[in-house]
């Protein structure tokens, strides 16, 4: 390509581009902008022009408080948990699904019922449902003979982290399904035709060829929902915004922010989850080598 | 090595029939060709005997042992896709010997013996690189070691050289025949090509619409064919092939057609009127005009260099092909005579079935002699 060419190229992509990277300006960049400027002062939420500039003191502080501490974990732990059962269970549906079984169209369409509900609306429904009281779950189990009394899904310390983690997996597996699904779908049926006439064992075709062959699209889809799990918020603050036992490090920034008016303490805590997120999302990338991957595909 | 038979084998998909009862006996170690038009079912009929889709009817067997309800795993066939099918994330030494590696055989034999098939099919210096670091040849060689390292009592080809160029499919197609010659395996090759079916094939199978329309030798397809339809299947450029006005009592009959075509014949055997002619364009030759039985008008010519084809118009619907070794003289848009020798004039009857006519007989004797004198089995 001739050097003018190639310039007419880049100045058309620079002005295709342009409109994009002035609505990212506005929307993502300035806010972020913001919450990094202000994580370096002291400002307060009912006055926020009044403020000095501390330094790195509010990141110190936030790494200081045992809280915070305990909603990272609450958020690492809820993030592998909830990712691994959604990857394995989602997995195990897309193959299923896979099959030419009779009426697969309609089960298709209806597994993606639950990620169609709004999140706040699926956590109150599900609120009702492991009611202690009135729950249907706890009126089940007491009709088999199973418990003599309703359990506190939602109030007993111990149980509320299994409770949002198993909303989040009914939430969002459809979503793995959905992903997996359109991986299984880029396999060339005569690829598995001809390991099944070579007499490769069912469980050897699926650990060496189907894995394989999937690892792009689970790993795309890891990565999506490890990086959602990490900033998780509205599941957790629904059910149970007052508990330590789900803190997430997302609710831990919004209560420094709002509850305690803190923008400068507030904002350093977003920093870090913003840069939680970020370092494990390399970490993913490099890991799977997903850049590298997805021009591998068959 | 086995002999493999289908028994009145059909095939539906939603009530819709594919393959419709089909016999055919294949003998142990004999190279066969399907052959048909696009959707008459030579693939579906490859994937019935390799148990990669069941039957709808009928019985399959293999090496006499039925298989009808035996899964592909268990048929001891080895299938070579039209899209080579690779594991596109395993190195060639792996797609080669992944098969092997379920065997419970030491991974010092599994590499030993897919050296060895890879130095027949002279992939040996590939042996690390991925299918897509691969030529299209070098995939094809790669997918044939795939199905050779299994031993396989059966090779079953659907369309194995169509995706290569034209002289990387002549080259292969002289591997596969040599490969045939070696192992001796029973081959069952599904091909859309002409040349691929009459050089490699002990029988071809044509197929139509899921009926097996004929069987026979390459030469017997060729002399004499059972119907219309096999006729212009065989051969290339196809047969020509025109409707005459028949009249006549008995079995003599005289036929006329266009381009003034008159013949006089006497139909021997079947007793139907015959409605077609045909005449394969290797057997006409151009004359002057009016010595010929036929005349028309020369349309075009097209030189491939060894041979010629002249297009002769005969009226508005009819156009013939001839097949000439040199350019003929005559030029464009002039008048042409076309000639052809009674034992090359085929007729068929209303429903496309063949006569055969009193000439004919000199054309099957000679097809007979050729073929046993060209020791080729029939
Ligand atoms: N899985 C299927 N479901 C429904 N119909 C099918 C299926 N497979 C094949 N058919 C139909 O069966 C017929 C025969 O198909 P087949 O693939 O055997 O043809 P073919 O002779 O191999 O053609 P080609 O020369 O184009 O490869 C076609 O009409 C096709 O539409
Ligand atoms: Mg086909």
């Amino acid at each position: 390509m001739s050097v003018k060419l190639a310039r007419a190229d880049r100045r058309a992509a620079w002005m295709f581009m342009a409109p994009m990277l002035v609505a990212m300006l506005v929307v993502a960049v300035w806010p972020l902008a913001r919450t990094f400027y202000f994580s370096f002062t002291d400002a307060y939420l009912d006055d926020p022009t009044n403020y000095s500039l501390i330094g790195f003191e509010n990141y110190l502080e936030v790494i200081g408080d045992r809280t915070w501490w305990i909603a990272v974990r609450n958020t690492l732990l809820f993030t592998v948990v909830s990712v691994a059962i959604e990857t394995v269970l989602g997995l195990g549906i897309a193959l299923l699904i896979n099959q030419a079984i009779p009426g697969r169209g309609l089960v298709r369409a209806a597994i993606l019922v639950p990620w169609a509900i709004p999140v706040v609306v699926a956590t109150k429904m599900w609120e009702w449902m492991l009611n202690d009281q009135f729950g249907v779950l706890n009126q089940v189990l007491i009709s088999m003979g199973l418990i003599d009394h309703g359990i506190a899904w939602t109030a007993n310390g111990s149980l509320i982290m299994g409770v949002v983690i198993f909303i989040d997996v009914w939430m969002t597996t459809p979503f793995m399904v959905l992903l997996i699904l359109a991986g299984l779908q880029m396999i060339p049926g005569e690829i598995m035709e001809a390991a099944e006439v070579d007499g490769i064992p069912a469980w050897k075709r699926f650990w060496s060829i189907v894995l394989p062959l999937l690892k792009p699209a689970i790993g795309v889809a890891v990565l999506f929902r490890v990086l959602d799990a990490l900033r998780m918020f509205d599941l957790a603050y629904v059910l149970a915004a007052s508990s330590e036992q789900v803190m997430t490090a997302s609710i831990y920034a919004r209560n420094r922010l709002i509850s305690f008016q803190e923008l400068g303490i507030g904002s350093a805590a977003s920093t870090w989850v913003f840069l939680l997120v970020a370092f494990v999302a390399i970490l993913i990338i490099g890991v799977l080598r997903l850049d590298r991957a997805a021009g591998e595909a068959p | 090595m086995a002999s493999v038979e289908l028994k009145s084998v059909s095939k539906s998909y939603g009530g819709n029939p594919v393959i419709r009862g089909v016999d055919l006996a294949i003998r142990d170690g004999e190279f066969i060709v399907f052959v048909g038009p696009s959707g008459c079912g030579k693939s579906t009929l490859l994937r019935l005997i390799a148990g990669l889709v069941p039957v709808t009817d009928g019985e399959i067997s293999i090496g006499g042992e039925p298989v009808t309800d035996v899964p592909a795993s268990k048929r001891g066939i080895a299938f070579v896709f039209q899209s080579y099918a690779l594991y596109p994330h395993m190195t060639v030494a792996r797609n080669i010997g992944f098969a092997l590696e379920t065997l419970g055989l030491g991974r010092d034999a599994v590499r030993n013996k897919v050296a060895e098939v890879a130095k027949l099919l002279k992939v040996d210096h590939l042996l690390a690189r991925r299918p897509r670091e691969l030529s299209g040849g070098q995939r094809q060689r790669v997918a044939i070691g795939r199905a050779l390292v299994r031993k396989p009592e059966v090779f079953l080809f659907d369309e194995p050289l169509s995706n290569l160029d034209s002289d990387l499919r002549m080259e292969m197609r002289i591997e596969i025949a040599r490969l045939h010659d070696d192992i001796g395996t029973t081959m069952i090759y599904v091909t859309h090509d002409q040349a691929e079916a009459m050089t490699l094939a002990d029988r071809i199978v044509v197929l139509n619409h899921g009926v097996i329309e004929q069987v026979g030798s390459p030469q017997e397809l060729y002399h004499t064919p059972k119907s219309r339809f096999v006729a212009g299947f065989v051969g290339s450029p196809r047969m020509n092939f025109s409707t005459v006005a028949a009249t006549g009592i008995g079995a003599d009959w005289l036929l006329s057609g266009p381009g003034g075509l008159r013949l006089e014949s006497h139909v021997t055997g079947n007793r139907s009127t015959p409605a077609t002619v045909g005449v394969r364009p290797e057997a006409l030759s151009i004359v002057a005009p009016g010595s010929g039985r036929l005349d028309g008008v020369l349309e075009r010519i097209e030189d491939l260099g060894h041979e010629h084809f002249a297009y002769v118009r005969l009226d508005a619907d009819n156009s013939w092909v001839v097949r000439l070794p040199a350019r003929p003289r005559e030029d464009r848009d002039t008048k042409v005579g076309l000639s052809f020798r009674d034992e090359d004039l085929f007729l068929f009857d209303e429903s496309g079935a063949r006569l055969d006519h009193a000439a004919s007989h000199e054309r099957s004797a000679a097809a007979l002699a050729q073929t046993s004198g060209g020791g080729i089995a029939a």
